[in-house]
């Protein structure tokens, strides 16, 4: 190792400033992001484990592990875990804080110190939400419906309580990357020159500040008549159960594009980067993530089809519905059409993303299907439901969290990990997803309702099917938690841009120096100028620079 | 410029911003955003009262007639002016004129107080009166359907306007204090600047509330 | 029509059911078609354009107007149509025909019950003669519910604080699972009950016999069917295991401990209070989530009950 090799690895943002201390107060947006990792992967742990006594529950419709109200609260804790702390902050707040501020070729967010306020929030939150385990645990579904969730006795204030707060986290994360975007680019990006991940992020903040609020003050309305009785959704006082309906889905609809568009904006980047080439349509994936943005605050009724809403309100509804899958059907054309005559390289982020662009395809044409008001009546309610979002939020938005994970983690860690088990892991997940959720759409469609804690006979094989796919996905991510975990102590060491790619967060070292760049970047070409660029010669460029 | 001021200028450029425009603008649009979800989550609010308003038009008009117009025509009037004192305090500041500043933070926090001291008396009456949210509400006397939902908003709202008030006013002592301390000058005041665009926020609400509330009819 | 089902779709039994049917496969076969073109085009790409050694430069376009502008137009056209069928039919779900029976129906934790016009009324077995659209009018005493039969294609929520409404017409007799598919607590599994689909004479027998003991049958045998048929089965086992309420095995002339800590022997006075008025006396280590069968049994029908519950004293 010569002198300045060392040099460079001591002053990495992982070891610079060094001490816990320096790493719980820190304003460093990578090590921020790093902090999230660790939540959102703890989160998604006990999520997955709640999921994995789910389905070993539902094994035989007699009780196998725990009595109907154990299990009640394990799909509410499964679902509110996922859902609050682990999807809403995986893409955004994890990966999102490391990458963003290097792909702009900014030395961090503009707010620093909001940003570490968000992870503290979220840790707040989180405990609160986990709080209401220990009390008791809640049993109303994520999606705390009224008036079960006013009259269960279960802890669904702590629990409320929580998201309300985690809600703040990301209200805080959306604030300081609009003005991060807007602020703080390197001089010559201009906005067609973001990377799309950049886009992405945008339109996701976009809905992250204008949605959360209103589940803000939805939640504390519910907490208010749980704990007070103000008859605002309690019928019994003269309010009205369909209203907080309307309150609860006009944030949690779009809160599905706030798990969606970040996860399509790291498809964009691992397509473009593994054949190498120029994105195809641009500007089509970009604007459409604007347009999918918009058009998400407008679709909530169609959670409601059975409701007894009017006919004209579902009408409109079910339109608009259909608008938002044009757009997403258009990013996987353009994402098809970028491979068309590229130079593919199938490592793991890209196989990771052929997963995504298959799965999600599943779940996009299934969203069709549920958008058709007559084919939803039947399909309500249904595990087709449980079906079709587990394809969209784990085949697509996990999937790509996956992707990007392992695209970025040569950058955070300084490490490699083993392509041969990454890709042992990924079949394995691959196949567990398909054989644990391909079924329930046939049970589903069958007429199998969701959140049973017993069924009948009928649907039997398929459950039980079901359950032995689980095992297999399990066993995948488990093996993923290993060679990623050697790879950060054992890993060969990481080159500056292992993958050859032209967004910025490339050209300065793996990991990072605690300031991101060694010298203030100023945009040389596009972030997918594959046709004009030679990634070779402009990395000796780089080490040449460097060394002077 | 001279050195002193350059100085200045390096104490409150933080590093990852290359220019104190480039910093002031970001901290502007982070708080229009920010203002922004405020409006959202009191919109949430407003959609409650819009959807009761109309399902019992006759026994909100009823219950209003309990409001005290007076008391409420006082406080608009009491907040307008300390909107214009905010105003003022960020002017002078921009002038250089940091006496004058520290006056005009400091009849805003007092306008701020005797805010929420007529709305302490409001509220003690109703509360002496049983005109209480939900089931707690025993007043007898309003007709209509449902009349303790109209109390459960009209407490929601305002109550939650009231926390954005209390929350301004520890914001105003806590620039007032960084002007006494001399952190501000007419290069660099943001933080006033910011506090007074959340300040005329908590205005504007409430300029919503009143008629919604005080003036049915 | 069919009557045995496919892999995605159980057998249809109601005049609606072809129309969602063939839309739902309709969609299915677009989505076939494009998935397939999706699929087969990244497949292709990545074996025909693998990297071999290093990367290469491509002269491929970046976007191709005429292309983009025909891939955002066909999925739109064939949208349109989804909506347009789907829409009408789901007017017709919601238009009632004229010539419809009403039955009124109630949805509580965990049972479903039902009001015929005639005065018969029945729990968790809904009655109706084939070939005659039924309207539905319902409404729930505690939480929301939904009201689904798969092999209808029909769903309704049925909220606590208005009447919703929705209406089939049977095409086929026979018996056909009815769920309640909006989680509605610690029950919601177990809220199912059947539509017994019959021809239009045995209806109009079993609305004329009412409820009531068959030619010959004991009170006690009475009692077990109502058991079954009123859904106390739900919450009280008879083998003695535990469940949302007390099991009835060996319970009669038993001491039980109280909620409030007094204690109270089981008698048939306790019995009937405890059918009529749940929430007077409530055994300890339960809750008091028992709704009153005050008016949905008729006397005899109590009697019979508890004539049952005596008959469980020494064993099954």
């Amino acid at each position: 190792m010569s002198t300045l090799e060392k040099a460079i690895a001591d002053t990495n943002y992982l070891k610079d400033p060094p001490g816990i201390k320096n790493w719980l107060f820190t304003l460093d947006h990578k090590r921020i992001g790093v902090l999230y990792l660790y939540g959102i992967m703890a989160s998604f742990l006990l999520g997955g484990i709640f999921a994995m006594l789910l389905r070993l529950e539902l094994l035989s419709p007699d009780q196998v592990i725990v009595d109907a109200d154990t299990y009640n609260q394990f799909f509410t804790l499964h679902g509110a875990v996922m859902i609050f702390l682990f999807i809403i902050p995986s893409i955004p707040a994890a990966l999102g804080n490391f990458v963003l501020p290097l792909m702009i070729g900014a030395k961090d967010v503009a707010f620093p110190r909001l940003n570490l306020a968000s992870w503290y929030i979220y840790v707040a939150g989180a405990i609160i939400c986990l709080y209401s385990i220990v009390a008791g645990g809640a049993d109303t579904g994520w999606t705390f419906y009224t008036p079960y969730s006013t009259q269960t006795s279960t802890a669904v204030i702590s629990l409320t309580f929580g998201a309300f707060v985690l809600g703040f986290s990301s209200i805080f994360t959306g604030i300081n990357f609009i003005a991060t975007i807007h602020k703080l680019r390197a001089p010559g990006m201009s906005w067609f020159k973001m990377p799309l991940m950049v886009w992405a992020l945008y339109a996701t903040s976009i809905i992250q500040v204008m949605a959360t609020p209103v589940l803000g003050i939805t939640l504390v309305l519910l907490i208010v008549e749980r704990a007070f009785g103000i008859g605002i959704f309690d019928p019994a006082m003269g309010g009205d159960p369909v209203l907080y309906q309307h309150f609860f889905w006009f944030y949690s609809h779009p809160a599905v594009y706030i798990m969606i568009l970040p996860a399509m904006g790291i498809i964009s980047e691992l397509i473009s980067t593994f054949s190498h080439k120029k994105i195809f349509g641009y500007k089509m994936i970009a604007f459409s993530s604007l347009g999918i943005a918009f058009v998400s605050f407008l679709v909530w009724g169609h959670h409601m089809f059975v409701s007894g809403q009017s006919e004209l309100a579902a009408m409109v509804f079910s339109f608009l519905t259909f608008f938002v899958g044009i757009p997403s059907g258009i990013k996987v054309f353009n994402w098809v059409a970028t491979m068309y005559k590229g130079s593919i390289e199938l490592k793991t982020p890209m196989l990771y993303a052929l997963s995504f662009l298959f799965l999600f395809t599943i779940g996009g044409f299934t969203g069709i299907v549920l958008g058709s008001l007559a084919v939803d009546v039947h399909l309500h309610d249904t595990y087709f439901i449980v079906a079709h979002f587990h394809y969209v939020m784990m085949g697509g938005t996990v999937m790509a969290f996956l992707g990007g994970l392992h695209y970025w983690w040569p950058k955070m860690w300084g490490r490699m990990y083993s392509e041969f088990w990454a890709k042992i892991s990924l079949a394995l997940i691959f196949i567990g997803f398909n054989a644990t959720f391909f079924t329930q759409f046939i049970m589903g469609s069958q007429g199998m309702p969701r959140r049973y804690a017993t069924y009948v006979d009928t649907y039997h094989r398929l459950h039980a099917f079901s359950t032995y796919g689980s095992w297999v996905l399990g066993l995948g991510f488990v093996v993923m938690a290993v060679y990623l975990i050697h790879s950060l102590f054992k890993g060969s060491k990481a080159p500056a841009n292992p993958w050859r790619s032209l967004t910025m967060e490339w050209e300065t070292t793996s990991p990072p120096i605690t300031h991101n760049f060694d010298r203030p970047m100023v945009l040389e070409h596009g972030p997918y100028d594959y046709d004009v660029i030679d990634p070779k010669r402009r990395l000796e460029d780089h080490k040449r620079e460097v060394s002077k | 410029m001279s050195t002193e001021s350059t100085d200045k200028h390096l104490d409150f450029l933080e590093h990852h911003f290359s220019t104190p425009q480039q910093q002031a603008e970001s901290a502007k649009l982070g708080m229009w955003v920010f203002l922004l979800t405020e409006i959202l989550l009191f919109g949430g609010l407003f959609l409650a009262y819009a959807v009761y308003r109309s399902w019992h038009p006759e026994m909100f008009y009823n219950a209003h007639l309990f409001l005290d117009r007076e008391l409420g025509t006082f406080n608009t009037v009491v907040l307008i002016i300390s909107s214009l004192t905010m105003a003022l305090a960020i002017r002078s500041m921009q002038l250089g004129k940091r006496k004058q500043t520290i006056w005009m933070l400091v009849a805003t926090l007092a306008l701020a107080a005797v805010f929420l001291v007529v709305k302490y008396f409001e509220y003690s009456h109703k509360i002496h009166l049983g005109q209480l949210p939900g089931k707690f509400y025993t007043f007898d006397g309003i007709e209509g359907n449902n009349p303790h939902v109209f109390f459960s908003v009209y407490f929601l709202m305002t109550g939650l306007h009231g926390i954005h008030v209390i929350g301004g006013m520890f914001a105003i002592g806590w620039v007032l204090r960084r002007t006494i301390r001399n952190d501000f000058s007419s290069a660099y005041y943001t933080p006033i600047e910011m506090t007074g665009l959340y300040w005329h926020l908590v205005d504007l609400v409430w300029i919503f509330l009143f008629p919604l509330f005080y003036l049915i009819g | 029509m069919d009557t045995t089902g496919t892999l995605f779709l159980p057998p249809s039994g109601s005049t609606i059911s072809g129309e969602v049917d063939f839309q739902f496969y309709f969609i299915y076969a677009a989505s076939i078609f494009f998935f397939a073109v999706v699929t087969f085009a990244s497949l292709l790409f990545v074996v025909r354009y693998r990297r071999r050694g290093e990367p290469t430069r491509s002269d491929a376009p970046t976007h191709n107007t005429l292309l983009e502008i025909v891939w955002t137009a066909i999925p739109t056209v064939l949208i349109v149509i989804v909506f347009v069928m789907g829409f009408r039919t789901y007017l017709k779900m919601h238009v009632v025909p004229g010539d419809a029976m009403e039955i009124k129906v109630t949805a509580q934790k965990w049972f479903w019950s039902f009001d015929y016009p005639e005065g018969a009324s029945a729990v968790n077995e809904l009655v109706v003669p084939v070939n005659q659209p039924v309207k539905l009018l319902m409404s729930s005493q505690d939480v929301i519910h939904s009201f689904f039969v798969p092999n209808f294609r029909v769903k309704m929520d049925v909220l606590p604080n208005r009447y919703s409404v929705t209406w089939f017409e049977a095409t086929q007799t026979g018996e056909f699972d009815l769920f309640c598919t909006e989680y509605c607590g610690k029950g919601h599994a177990e809220m199912i009950g059947k539509v017994k689909v019959v021809s239009e004479s045995e209806y109009n027998n079993w609305v004329e016999a009412g409820a009531g003991p068959a030619e010959g049958e004991g009170l006690a045998d009475y009692g077990r069917r109502l058991y079954v048929s009123k859904a106390c089965n739900t919450c009280h086992s008879i083998d003695g295991s535990g469940n949302v309420g007390p099991s009835f095995l060996q319970k009669f002339g038993a001491e039980e401990a109280l909620a409030d800590g007094s204690f109270i022997t089981v008698d048939e006075n306790y019995l009937r209070e405890s059918i009529l008025n749940p929430q007077a006396k409530i055994v300890a280590g339960y809750d008091p989530v028992m709704p009153t069968y005050q008016g949905l049994l008729k006397d005899r029908e109590v009697d019979a009950l508890i004539e049952f519950i005596k008959s469980l004293k020494d064993g099954q």
